[in-house]
Parts: C-alpha cells; sequence; structure tokens
C-alpha cells in the first residue's frame, strides 16, 4: 500500500519531464542519460527516516507541480556583473542573448551543451563523480538542461572571476542546471555561482556541479543562493582535488523556502588544501540544510571548514559537515566549525560536526557554538550612539566577517555585507 | 547641565539607588566615591540606559530634556558619555569603523552632513596622540586584546572623538599602573572646556591628584550621603568611610 504511494509520488514527479526531448543532445550524454532514468526506477525520494536526510523533509519540493519551460517574453533582469564573462541560464536554459564573453588565452567558457560537442576530457569525465544512490543528482543527470562549462589550461591564471547565472524568470518552474569545471595543473581561477529567482512563486531549481581540480592548480567558488521565499533548491557539488592543489567554496544561502546543499569531497591527493565556507543568514520561515562530506584519503592535507549562521523569526537551519581521515593520510590537518546566532526563540539549528580518523597522526578539530547576539556588545555600541538597528548589523557582521573574508572577489564581499545590513532590522 | 531628582533605581526587585539627588553644572568636574556596593556603578548604567536596571522613582533632565525617556543611542548623540568600567570586547569590529558610524549617525540626528573622510582621519590621529593610543591600536578590532591600559585609553579615545557635553567616568582608574593612569588623567584634563562636564566615578582618591574636581559627593547605600571640596577625598583616603558611616548612624539614632 504504502509502496504504491511512494511510487506514485515519484512518477508524478518524473513526469514533469515528459516534454522535454534530449535528440539535440550528444551520443556520449544520452547514453549518461538513460542509464541515470535506469539508476532512477530502484531509488525513491528520502524520508526523514534516512539519518542523511533526517532533518530536512522534501515532500514539499516533489509533491509540487511544476513546468519546465523558458520564458516567452523579454525577461528584464539585472546583468551588472563585475566580469567580461559571463553565462546566464534562464529557467534551466542556456540564453545566448544574454550570455557574454571576452576569450581569455587557455580559457574555455562555454555553455555545457557547447562544450559537450568539443571537450574530450568532458567526453571521459561527465558524470563521473555522480553518486548512484543520490536521487536529485541522478534526476539532474538524466534530464538536465543545460549549465556553464569551464576548462582552465595549463599554467594559465585566469584575469578576473567568472560568473554564471542562474535566472528563475516564472512560477512553478523546475531547472536542473548543470555545471563542469576543469582546471589543469598549476591553473588557477575564480567563478561565481549564483541563483537568483525574480519571480516570486513555488520554483524548483536541482543543481549538479562536477568539479575537478588538477595538480596545483587553485580554484576558488563563490556560490550565492538567492532563491525566492517559496522556491527549493537542492545543490550538489561533487569535487576532486589532486596533489598540491587548493580548493576553495563560499556558499552563501541568502533566501529560499527550503535549500539544501550536498558539498562532497571525495577524492584528496596529497598536500591539498581545502577550505569549505558557508554563510546562512536566514529569516522568515527559511530552512536551511548544509551537508559536507571531506575524504582526506592521502597524506599531509589541510582542511578549514568554517560554517557560520544567523537564524532570525522562525527560520530552521542545519549543518552536517563529515570529515573523514583515512589511515594512510597521516599528516593530516583537520579544522572544522560551526557556529550560529538564533535571533528568536522560535528560530531553530541542528548542528552536527563529524569526525572520523583512522590515522594516528593527524590534528584534527571540530567544535560547535550556538548563541544569541552579546548583549552587552550590543550596550555598548548603543552607548557610543549607535542606532539598534545599525548596532545589532555591525555585530552580525563582525559575527559573518570571518566568513567574509575567504571571499575572494571584492563585489561578493560587498553584496553579502550589505544583505546582513539590510536584513536584520527590527527583529526584537 | 545635568540634575538628579530623588532617584530610585532596583535590579531585580533589590533597590540600589534609593533617592540620589545631583546637580552639575557646565565646566565642572564632580566626584563620586564610596565603599563596594554603594551603588556608583548602578548610578553610571543608569545613566546611559542599561536596560536591566529598573528606575522606580525620580527624575533625571539633561540639557532640558527627560533624560530616563530616552534610548541610549539618543542619550549618547545628545551628548551624554560612559566610559565602562570593563569595556567590552568586540571582535570583527573596527574601532574606527565603529566610531565613524557613531559619529555620522550623531550628526545624522542633528541634521548634520556626514563628516568628510579627511576631517575624520585627521581627529583620530589628533586624538589618539592625547591618550598616547598607538594608531596601530586605533585601526583594530574593538578592545580585542587590549591590554587592561589599552582599553581605558580607548574608552578616552572615543570619548575625545565623540566630544560629549557630559563624561561619566565609571572606575576608570582601576587596575591602571599610574603611567596609564596619568595618560588617561591628562587625556580628561585636556578635554575639559568651560561648555562640558564629568562625573568621575571612582574607588581610589589616586585619581583625584590628577583629575582635580569641584566637589566630592560620597555614595552610601544609594544615596549621597556627604558633598564637600577636593580635600574631602583627601580625608577620606586618610579615614576611609567608617567616619562618614559612624556619623550617619549617629543622626539617625
Amino acid at each position: 500500500m504504502n509502496e504504491t504511494v511512494k511510487m506514485s509520488t515519484k512518477d508524478t514527479f518524473l513526469s514533469n519531464f515528459n516534454l522535454l526531448d534530449f535528440s539535440f543532445d550528444e551520443d556520449f550524454s544520452k547514453d549518461i542519460r538513460s542509464a541515470a532514468k535506469n539508476t532512477i526506477e530502484g531509488l525513491e525520494f528520502p524520508t526523514s527516516k534516512v539519518e542523511y536526510w533526517k532533518y530536512t523533509r522534501i515532500n514539499k519540493i516533489i509533491k509540487r507541480d511544476y513546468s519546465i519551460s523558458a520564458p516567452e517574453n523579454e525577461v528584464e533582469i539585472d546583468l551588472s556583473v563585475p566580469s567580461k564573462n559571463c553565462i546566464v541560464l534562464i529557467n534551466g536554459f542556456y540564453s545566448e542573448e544574454l550570455s557574454f564573453f571576452e576569450s581569455e588565452v587557455g580559457v574555455t567558457f562555454s555553455s555545457l551543451s557547447e562544450a559537450k560537442k568539443n571537450s574530450s576530457f568532458l567526453k571521459e569525465k561527465f558524470n563521473s563523480l555522480v553518486k548512484k544512490d543520490e536521487i536529485f543528482a541522478q534526476i539532474n543527470s538524466a534530464y538536465h538542461q543545460d549549465g556553464a562549462f569551464m576548462h582552465v589550461e595549463k599554467n594559465v591564471q585566469a584575469e578576473e572571476p567568472y560568473y554564471i547565472l542562474n535566472f528563475v524568470d516564472d512560477s512553478n518552474i523546475l531547472s536542473n542546471p548543470r555545471n563542469f569545471v576543469f582546471v589543469e595543473q598549476g591553473a588557477n581561477a575564480k567563478v561565481v555561482l549564483k541563483t537568483i529567482n525574480t519571480a516570486n512563486a513555488g520554483s524548483f531549481t536541482n543543481m549538479v556541479s562536477e568539479l575537478f581540480i588538477e595538480k596545483n592548480a587553485h580554484f576558488e567558488i563563490n556560490k550565492i543562493q538567492n532563491e525566492a521565499d517559496d522556491s527549493f533548491q537542492i545543490a550538489t557539488e561533487q569535487v576532486v582535488q589532486a596533489d598540491d592543489s587548493t580548493f576553495k567554496i563560499n556558499t552563501f544561502t541568502l533566501n529560499g523556502a527550503i535549500v539544501r546543499n550536498n558539498l562532497n569531497i571525495d577524492s584528496l591527493g596529497k598536500n591539498t588544501m581545502t577550505y569549505l565556507n558557508g554563510l546562512y543568514p536566514l529569516k522568515g520561515k527559511q530552512h536551511v540544510d548544509n551537508h559536507t562530506y571531506l575524504l582526506h584519503r592521502e597524506p599531509n592535507g589541510e582542511s578549514h571548514e568554517l560554517y557560520k549562521g544567523i537564524l532570525g523569526d522562525s527560520s530552521t537551519g542545519v549543518f552536517n559537515g563529515k570529515v573523514f581521515v583515512h589511515r594512510e593520510a597521516q599528516k593530516t590537518n583537520a579544522f572544522q566549525s560551526n557556529a550560529n546566532i538564533v535571533m528568536t526563540d522560535s528560530a531553530t539549528i541542528n548542528s552536527k560536526p563529524e569526525l572520523e580518523i583512522y590515522a594516528d597522526d593527524v590534528k584534527c578539530s571540530h567544535g560547535s557554538t550556538t548563541g544569541q547576539l552579546d548583549e552587552e556588545a550590543l550596550f555598548y555600541l548603543r552607548a557610543r550612539g549607535l542606532s539598534k538597528d545599525s548596532a545589532r548589523a555591525v555585530l552580525l557582521n563582525a559575527f559573518a566577517s570571518d566568513v567574509i573574508e575567504q571571499i575572494g572577489v571584492e563585489s561578493v564581499k560587498e553584496e553579502i555585507e550589505q544583505y546582513i545590513d539590510d536584513n536584520y532590522q527590527g527583529i526584537k | 547641565m545635568i540634575k538628579i531628582k530623588n532617584l530610585h533605581a532596583s535590579i531585580e526587585g533589590t533597590e540600589i539607588l534609593r533617592g540620589i539627588n545631583l546637580e552639575v553644572k557646565a565646566g565642572e568636574i564632580h566626584a563620586i566615591m564610596g565603599p563596594n556596593g554603594s551603588g556608583k556603578s548602578t548610578l553610571a548604567s543608569v545613566l546611559a540606559g542599561r536596560d536591566e536596571y529598573e528606575v522606580t522613582e525620580g527624575f533625571v533632565d539633561f540639557l532640558g530634556n527627560d533624560l530616563l525617556d530616552m534610548e541610549p543611542e539618543d542619550r549618547s548623540r545628545d551628548g551624554l558619555f560612559l566610559a565602562f568600567q570593563y569595556p567590552v570586547e568586540i571582535p570583527g569590529v573596527s574601532n574606527i569603523n565603529f566610531l565613524k558610524t557613531a559619529i555620522n549617525e550623531a550628526r545624522e540626528k542633528r541634521g548634520e552632513e556626514p563628516m568628510a573622510a579627511k576631517d575624520f582621519l585627521k581627529r583620530v590621529k589628533e586624538k589618539s596622540k592625547l591618550v598616547e593610543l598607538d594608531g596601530r591600536l586605533a585601526n583594530r578590532s574593538l578592545n580585542e586584546g587590549f591590554s587592561g591600559g589599552e582599553k581605558k585609553r580607548n574608552e578616552i579615545f572615543q570619548m575625545a572623538m565623540l566630544d560629549p557635553k557630559l563624561s561619566v567616568l565609571d572606575e576608570t582608574d582601576s587596575g591602571l599602573d599610574i603611567d596609564a593612569l596619568r595618560v588617561v588623567a591628562n587625556g580628561v584634563n585636556q578635554l575639559k572646556t568651560k561648555d562640558n562636564a564629568s562625573i568621575v566615578i571612582t574607588h581610589y582618591q589616586r585619581l583625584l591628584d590628577y583629575i582635580v574636581p569641584d566637589f566630592v559627593h560620597v555614595l552610601y547605600q544609594g544615596r549621597i550621603v556627604k558633598t564637600g571640596p577636593k580635600e574631602l577625598a583627601l580625608e577620606l583616603e586618610e579615614k576611609g568611610y567608617d567616619w562618614i558611616i559612624k556619623d550617619l548612624e549617629e543622626v539617625s539614632a
């Protein structure tokens, strides 16, 4: 009985994709799509009984009716980014009109569909990192429309940040953006990946990104999630880091009814440096869940994980960070921290930092703190003439500052600080 | 400047201030002394607007306004400054940026333009010299990792930057060595004009060797029980508070 109900939810959800036509796609990609469809047949949507999804119920996400369509009318969106390279997706579809490029030697930056025709590395590696038991990632593999592709060649130092903007411009849009990043040996690049919802009703963005960071390469990605109040996002990043490489991801979740991030670094080479930072300044009834997994497989790796939350109104935050140190991974330094400020009595945080260590010569620590805004500090600032609202904004920005300092793109830094200044006025 | 009339205040149901009467005029320095637990710091907190304290009776007029009816930030913007006994460390908040915000919010309230960056920096340079505050401290996070003396000097530096009409120094001298004390007192003295005033709360007479008060008040059990000229401080240093308490008991007996 139960089984049939569940099946029908899945089938109903999948029927959203019936009208999509992928006949244009490359053969290797079509094969991946059909394999993923087969995999999905054997999977179910997770319930809160599954540990991995314990604090995030997805019923609301999968039971809504969606449409998959490029906008019919002209869209009005803000494309003022401090970059000469910007890929724009609207409702999951690549927009050739709105995207702009200025070619830089040694950097290929294009839509994913374009790259499927040209990149041999993509053909070889596409979908190789996606987990077989993750239904949302598999759905993306089967039904992704388009996305961004970036290839930075050996020893190339990309000058400015490359932008990927995912706009959702209609109501009840289901989109499956798919990104692929390949940074070759010794290369260096930064990316800003933003989801912006300009329509204010019930969409679902299910995004997957695969990132390959080769030997001694440096890569930074700033992910900004600004969904609508009533929209959902599940974002999965699968990262592979080769020896001596540095990878940094900064995740800023600003809005969305339910946002879930699955960040997985399954393979770390020797002497790697990894930074996982996150900031979730929440309000309203937002629910934001950050799951991270980091596997130190080889010796001399170092990882720094810092996630911070500001929980206003009746918002809910979830942090589950797992660091796994393999017995071969001697001399690993792994630091993990999650700190939260709970602004009201009705806000909630579930924090679970986890360390699993099998090597004996490592330096690892993890910690989680949750508290309220420091009343004494608030009074001190007010006694010097700051209004209650600006004193609060100053303290919240100070709390968030060590995450914000990690951002390597100045305009993103300013945007996040401004967001905090503007969004915590008048909370009791 | 300020008129305090029959001020009563309590915290969690315990009455601490039990009828304070005090008037401070422009150009004056008043010292408030008294044994531990007499209510000195409570008086400073109530004047600055700390909301743990409940004012149960009385009235405070500050420059013609009902002080007790004002938010802490409005008291500050109108020219009241409290130098904290225990300045708070606030990591991540830059000393300078916070002062710029404070000054400009006060100017905005008075209908003035924000201070030009050049003028602001000039003032920072000038005022940090006044309290011998290392330029690097001015640029660091607010009080973070400062020594006790640096924190107190930073309080006086902020006072100099904000240019208040009435300063309340809450045990600014406690825990300071003599050199730091001199620097702090020197700062306060240099900031004194005929148009501003100070209330100096202290446990020790030592500070009053450097900041010479016009009046000395003795606070005991939430009331001002004795007022005298600056020599009263010396007498207290020599004889302690017991003789005043004894006098009081004889009067009430």
